[in-house]
């Protein structure tokens, strides 16, 4: 193809470098797919794991030992200055009961333990490993740390609910409304900040706990010893120890997300 | 052009009347209202110098802040002895307790108003003995 001015470009030839152009970009694609993937990333992660890698194990065989328990709510809304709006379309959820079936919907292990289906599970943020609410906020105000906690900064939040989308698990809340018009101002937590109207807030672990060697609020809070909180990077921790002995399952495995909340049922 | 002096001479007074805050402080060589911080609670010596806090601070806040929340880097500051977390409510206003008559004098005075409080509690303030 040699270039001068009257070159014409005909049918055949403009068709034959569009299909060209075409199979090199999805070439292309498909090569960066294979070295970049997520999959590959985490092979890459599972080879050399991190020194720190916090979980929660909820032994729901002790939770459902007394019933209309929420001591852990409770602490974590007080500590957190969480709001109790009314309103379902305005709540705020941190840590919250949910239906197994509504926290299990893909859960095909056949006949589980009688009554457990029947049985209000403790839920709130899996911390996960892959977790696809950072993949998706366009600011960065969310991301995972290194120890694995999913961390919020509502500083750099724009309110763009993204994350909410994205969540699997419905462990993210909007704040329509100022939450200082629904909290009682003499209860509330100084030491802690409120949110405000705009931004987008979940559970973090208690990370401004954790950082000082604290176990997070509701943990300390359950007075059955049902929440355990730890290193599972760690063979010997609480949680390690649990989980090799007891059977476990997680939220909605088959995502890929890797939730870092056991069940044990 | 009759009322040329009756013009120019409103005019100049107008004037002179619009500008009065400027020609007075020239003259007098002082603002009228100078805003004047109180300390509460005094007594600890602060992270920084005077002159640094007063035209840093804010910078040294968000410093705080991202190297807490995005870094995880929560050692407290120490200070002639005394250790400082990087915290607003947790350090800052320990000392500074009493906000309208600490931060809200200059930023009200330079019409600024930053969204900390938005978010962060304000202490609640009893009488203090200021100086």
């Amino acid at each position: 193809m040699k270039l001068d001015k009257n070159y014409e470009l005909n049918r055949r030839e403009f068709l034959k470098n569009a299909a060209r152009l075409g199979i090199s970009v999805a070439g292309a694609g498909a090569a960066i797919e294979v070295v970049f993937g997520d999959d590959v990333l985490a092979a890459s992660s599972a080879l050399s794991p991190a020194a720190v890698r916090w979980a929660m194990v909820v032994d729901m065989t002790k939770c459902t030992r007394k019933t209309d328990c929420i001591d852990c709510m409770a602490a974590c809304h007080l500590v957190h200055n969480v709001p109790a709006i009314e309103n379902k379309r305005h709540e705020i959820k941190w840590i919250w009961k949910e239906p197994f079936i509504n926290a299990f919907p893909e859960q095909r292990d056949g006949r589980l333990r009688s009554g457990l289906a029947q049985t209000d599970f403790i839920v709130l943020c899996n911390h996960c490993d892959n977790p696809p609410c950072v993949r998706v906020c366009p600011t960065k105000a969310t991301w995972k740390r290194p120890d694995g906690i999913v961390m919020m900064d509502m500083h750099r939040c724009i309110g763009c609910r993204y994350c909410m989308a994205a969540c699997p698990y419905g462990s993210r809340s909007f704040n329509w409304m100022d939450p200082r018009k629904v909290l009682d101002e003499k209860t509330i937590n100084r030491e802690y900040p409120t949110r405000t109207k705009g931004v987008v807030e979940k559970c973090d672990f208690c990370a401004e706990r954790i950082d000082h060697g604290r176990l997070p609020v509701c943990v300390e809070a359950c007075s059955e010893r049902a929440l355990m909180f730890g290193n599972l990077s760690d063979s010997r921790s609480e949680v390690s120890a649990l989980l090799a002995g007891r059977f476990a399952i997680r939220r909605k495995p088959e995502l890929g997300t890797r939730p870092e909340v056991y069940y044990i049922v | 052009m009759h009322d040329g002096i009756k013009i120019f001479g409103g005019l100049g007074f107008f004037i002179a009347i619009a500008a009065f805050p400027l020609w007075y402080a020239l003259a007098t060589g002082r603002a009228n209202v100078v805003p004047e911080p109180k300390l509460v609670n005094a007594g600890k010596e602060c992270v920084n110098t005077r002159a640094f806090m007063r035209e840093y601070h804010m910078t040294m806040l968000i410093e705080w802040r991202d190297e807490v929340i995005r870094e995880g880097k929560r050692l407290p500051v120490i200070v002639a002895g005394n250790e400082y977390q990087k915290s607003l409510t947790g350090a800052c206003m320990k000392c500074h307790a009493n906000k309208t008559d600490f931060c809200d004098t200059c930023h009200n005075y330079l019409g600024v108003s930053p969204a900390c409080w938005d978010c962060h509690n304000i202490p609640r303030e009893r009488k203090h003995e200021t100086r």
